[in-house]
């Protein structure tokens, strides 16, 4: 992302917006600027700024003649008076910040879609993953740090070594040039991302050993690592997941419950 | 997408508490299609899904691809500091659904989500059903509809370098938008505002439901996370 040195005026609002602190006033040019190491093109600060598009030197003027008399406006915090946030055209490997930080991102630029899969959340339907297996989504920089390339492969290095298999159709498998020993496009290494979720399937009596391993994996990155576990229910709608996880010291508090109403519908796929 | 599963509540505070309230006010039914599957009339059943949402008076209801009932003002005139219309726009929220993406609704009370179950599972739409909430409470709305639960996720809270994340009115608030579209440091700049009187926590609440794009910031949960916070209280 950029910001317009014509358009800004160094109102700020665009500062607290960004989820990575990366918008700051430059004090020479008293305009805003952004961190480009630190943006993760996640269109946070372009998408969700509603937009006035007032005259730049007015508002520069207006604003001038305030500071003089130490007077403050309250504008409404959301808003760039200006219009002056320029999405910049992103090339390879770039662009790999905005498919994993931009929840609306067109997939065709990467050929990969979004953070995730879909999970258990349409298991009703594509029976992913069946009694007596666990999914787990190990979700990286999330909520707020951000995480790099380098730090996740940590972590799918790891869980190679523990012989899982990483799921074929996740974003982060995608960019792996070596499932089986976890290794990620070198290229893309150092690029920060919002957040980006490794997923795996194991069976369940595997489930305590595998978070043991994440647990310690985790205390040894420069982010935050959130881990969701997921089962199919028996035929009376119970789990033997929970137990497990509370086993393991964990408080399974919340969470995502597929109901089942989920069936084939389109009469070619019947 | 794992956009509801990570919500913080003191469940998942580190020191491992147990003497804390249940969450009651923060239920998300969301609806997901499988390409090829299920995916026929698509437009027609998502908006029967926010229609029958809208029945029970969710607090947002949301559009993955679109946004929620509060969006962006990609044109607003200077009178906006003044006089700013914080109105939610269901009608545009059904009117733009035009096919791929997940649906949600958000409310404030069991009673209303399990309404709601209830009419969707009459509706027989055929995509998936979600619930995202506490574990104990999708089981028991499962129970009194009369569902058997399918399949489960459970959030284990977060690890790592939890010492880089914010304090706990700003966590809960912030992770009300799963995707990270709600800024920490805007929370906290709308925390500061109404501890100072320059805003109301109904105000802000507007001001951040706007970034979250998927529509599943609970907007009633937020204000009183925020008048709690105003105080300071614990």
């Amino acid at each position: 992302m950029r910001i317009s040195q014509y358009r800004c005026v160094a109102c700020g609002n665009c500062i607290p917006v960004c989820p990575m602190g990366a918008i700051y006033i430059d004090p020479v040019r008293n305009r805003a600027a952004v961190n480009e190491d630190e943006c993760v093109e996640c269109y946070a600060c372009f998408r969700g700024m509603s937009k006035e598009h007032l005259f730049p030197p007015m508002v520069r003027g207006i604003r001038r003649v305030a500071r003089a008399f130490r007077f403050r406006f309250d504008p409404e915090p959301d808003i760039c008076p200006t219009d002056a946030l320029v999405p910049q055209e992103l090339s390879w490997p770039r662009i790999v910040r905005r498919a994993f930080s931009d929840p609306q991102v067109p997939h065709e630029s990467t050929g990969i879609h979004g953070r995730g899969t879909a999970e258990v959340k349409t298991n009703d339907v594509t029976h992913r993953v069946k009694e007596g297996e666990a999914g787990f989504v190990i979700e990286f920089g999330r909520p707020g740090v951000g995480a790099r390339f380098r730090e996740i492969q940590k972590m799918t290095r790891r869980l190679a070594t523990a012989g899982v298999e990483f799921e074929k159709n996740n974003p982060v498998t995608s960019l792996m040039t070596d499932p089986g020993r976890g290794l990620i496009r070198e290229d893309i290494l150092n690029e920060k991302v919002l957040s980006a979720i490794v997923e795996i399937k194991v069976g369940l009596e595997q489930v305590p050993s595998i978070l043991r391993l994440i647990r310690g994996v985790s205390r040894e990155l420069d982010t935050v690592v959130a881990v969701g576990v997921s089962t199919r229910c028996d035929s009376q709608g119970d789990d033997p997941l929970a137990a497990l996880l509370e086993g393991e010291g964990y408080a399974p508090y919340r969470g995502k419950t597929n109901l089942g109403l989920g069936r084939i519908t389109r009469q070619a796929a019947v | 997408m794992t956009n509801t599963l990570h919500r913080y509540s003191e469940h998942y505070a580190i020191e491992g508490r147990t003497d804390v309230a249940p969450v009651q006010d923060d239920y998300i039914v969301f609806a997901m299609s499988t390409r090829s599957l299920n995916d026929d009339d698509l437009v027609e059943k998502y908006r029967t899904f926010a229609r029958l949402a809208l029945r029970h008076h969710p607090v947002n209801v949301g559009d993955a691809t679109k946004g929620g009932v509060y969006r962006p003002q990609p044109h607003l005139n200077p009178l906006a500091h003044w006089k700013r219309d914080h109105r939610p726009d269901a009608d545009r929220l059904i009117n733009d659904i035009d096919g791929h993406t997940t649906m949600a609704a958000v409310f404030s009370t069991f009673e209303a989500m399990e309404a709601f179950v209830r009419d969707l599972r009459e509706a027989d739409l055929g995509v998936s059903i979600n619930i995202s909430a506490p574990m104990d409470a999708a089981r028991r709305c499962c129970q009194e509809v009369g569902i058997k639960r399918h399949s489960v996720e459970y959030s284990l809270g977060f690890q790592g370098r939890v010492e880089r994340l914010p304090d706990r009115a700003v966590l809960e608030i912030g992770t009300m938008c799963g995707h990270g579209m709600v800024s920490h440091h805007l929370v906290k700049k709308l925390l500061d505002w109404i501890k100072e009187g320059r805003r109301t926590p109904r105000e802000a609440t507007r001001y951040l439901a706007r970034f979250c794009i998927c529509g599943v910031f609970n907007t009633a949960r937020a204000e009183k996370l925020f008048e709690n916070a105003r105080t300071g209280a614990p």
